[in-house]
């Protein structure tokens, strides 16, 4: 099975309907310029010497404090939750490949708060069944249900989904 | 929305750097902003080499090449900047399943006959006998439901366009001689304009249906193959009513469009270049009219729906939603 990416885990949380689609190859032209976080953390390979990688222009990697940051606007709950658990998955990923004790923090910019994030036990076996989860997605033959609520309005898929 | 541009002179469209320059003797060296168009239609002689090719790729831009007479003579279509092998395989066995085929060939008549009649019902609002026309057609579209095949849809779609074709000699008050339609080549003036405005119609759906996963080249109304990009020719019937024939209606009616506007040649009548360019310019506008879309809730554009007819058959085909054409609601 291909390896599951930050996005999907992201897209898991926010709508299933758009993970969907997404892993389907139903992309919408010009995403953004959404760089694939989990992607380009697979070809950076984590090399030591990069001090700082900064991926996305979103997720700073910084290897001496063993640290993964997200810089991120709360949005809406579900997006808060998608971007968590988008970093407990690359603290998940990352342990997986050897490299131990890395925390997150998600800084929110909207009012200068700050969320830390470390992989607890717990963590870590909600990570894997999510990861179940989402395999099973990806094998559905047609979309799950829309989320239909008020993030649609801002999803690159919205005129896709209604129209 | 990204831009159409409409090349009329002669001359040279070259790359350098990060832009494209169209360099003619009557407007000298002008940059193109390539990351605001969608597609060029090249009506003049125009160079280009490989180099300018590979920009236009690279920017996902489509081009779409006319002769002389403004004939459509073929597309620049860059490889697939967004491919989905499922949606491939999906939009391949929708058409391979008969019936599948059938539900979506029906519907696209069906939307198209819909804006047609749509059409003369607004002319017979304001014209005399008309309403034999729209009485016929919808005996017509009556048995849509009904066909068992291809072929008998293509059969009725024939018989509408035939009766809607001599609907046009009231619509446009016998302004000019419109007794049948001929394509190869078209040898009347409304003939020259329905040709014209048909191969404008097709391009303007295949640069849309680029922007989208969905193949060109498998189409369901239409046979594969009949044209490269058959897809293209099955969105387009559904468009042609509401954006083409408009425009020649508008064009005749409101005398925009005169005799003097057309060449006739032995047998053959094409716009000349100022017809041309009198309709490219209402092609442009139309497409940018905007209205309110319901499901939407927000206003999109007369272009936006080829894009939104592109995601509904995309819907249809990984059987999320049942595929239902654009029926004129304004
Ligand atoms: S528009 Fe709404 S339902 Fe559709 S993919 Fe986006 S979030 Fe999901």
């Amino acid at each position: 099975m291909d390896l599951i990416t930050g996005t999907e885990i992201n897209y898991y949380f926010v709508c299933k309907h758009k993970l969907w689609l997404f892993t389907h190859g139903i992309n919408m032209e010009h995403n953004s310029d959404y760089v694939d976080i989990g992607k380009s953390l697979h070809e950076n390979s984590f090399q030591r010497e990069d001090k700082e990688i900064l991926l996305d222009g979103r997720v700073k990697i910084d290897f001496i404090k063993n640290q993964l940051e997200i810089h991120e606007t709360k949005k809406s709950k579900a997006i808060e939750e998608a971007t968590k658990y988008q970093v407990l998955y690359y603290i998940y990923y990352l342990k997986m490949k050897g490299v131990d004790k890395v925390t997150g923090v998600i800084h929110y910019m909207d009012n200068h708060s700050k969320e830390e994030i470390s992989l607890s036990e717990e963590n870590e076996n909600e990570i894997k069944e999510i990861i179940e989860e989402i395999y099973k997605i990806k094998l559905m033959n047609k979309p799950p249900t829309k989320v239909q609520s008020k993030i649609c309005t801002k999803c690159s898929y919205y005129e896709l989904c209604f129209s | 929305m990204k831009r159409s541009i409409y090349v009329n002179t002669n001359g040279r469209l070259s790359r350098k750097d990060n832009t494209i320059y169209l360099e003619s003797e009557t407007y000298g060296k002008k940059p193109i902003p390539v990351n605001n168009i969608q597609e060029i239609f090249l009506f003049g002689e125009v160079d280009l080499n490989t180099k300018a090719i590979n920009f236009l790729a690279q920017n996902n831009i489509t081009l779409h090449v006319f002769n002389y007479y403004g004939y459509y003579t073929g597309s620049f279509y860059p490889r697939e900047h967004l491919p989905s092998g499922f949606l491939l395989v999906k939009q391949v066995e929708k058409y391979k399943d008969n019936e599948e085929r059938l539900k979506v060939a029906k519907e696209f008549i069906n939307s198209a006959s819909h804006n047609i009649l749509k059409n003369v019902k607004y002319y017979s609002n304001r014209k005399e006998g008309l309403d034999e026309y729209v009485k016929k057609i919808e005996a017509e579209r009556e048995n849509i439901k009904d066909v068992k095949n291809i072929n008998e849809l293509m059969g009725i779609e024939g018989r509408i366009r035939n009766i809607y074709y001599s609907a046009f000699e009231i619509i446009i008050d016998g302004k000019y001689d419109f007794k049948n339609r001929t394509m190869n080549p078209p040898d009347n003036p409304i003939n020259a304009m329905i040709s014209f405005g048909n191969s404008m119609m097709y391009s303007s759906v295949l640069s849309e249906i680029y922007n989208t996963q969905l193949n060109p080249t498998i189409s369901y109304l239409h046979e594969p193959g009949e044209r490269r990009f058959s897809l293209s020719l099955d969105i387009s019937e559904i468009f042609k009513p509401i954006i083409i024939d408009r425009i020649i209606f508008t064009l005749i009616n409101q005398r925009m469009i005169r005799e003097e506007h057309f060449d006739q040649d032995l047998s053959m009548c094409y716009l000349n270049d100022k017809g041309r360019l009198i309709f490219e310019k209402e092609f442009d506008e139309k497409l940018k009219t905007i209205i309110k879309h319901p499901k939407l809730n927000k206003s999109v554009s007369y272009k936006r729906l080829i894009r939104l007819e592109c995601y509904k058959l995309i819907k249809h085909i990984i059987d999320e939603e049942e595929y239902e054409g654009l029926k004129m609601w304004w």
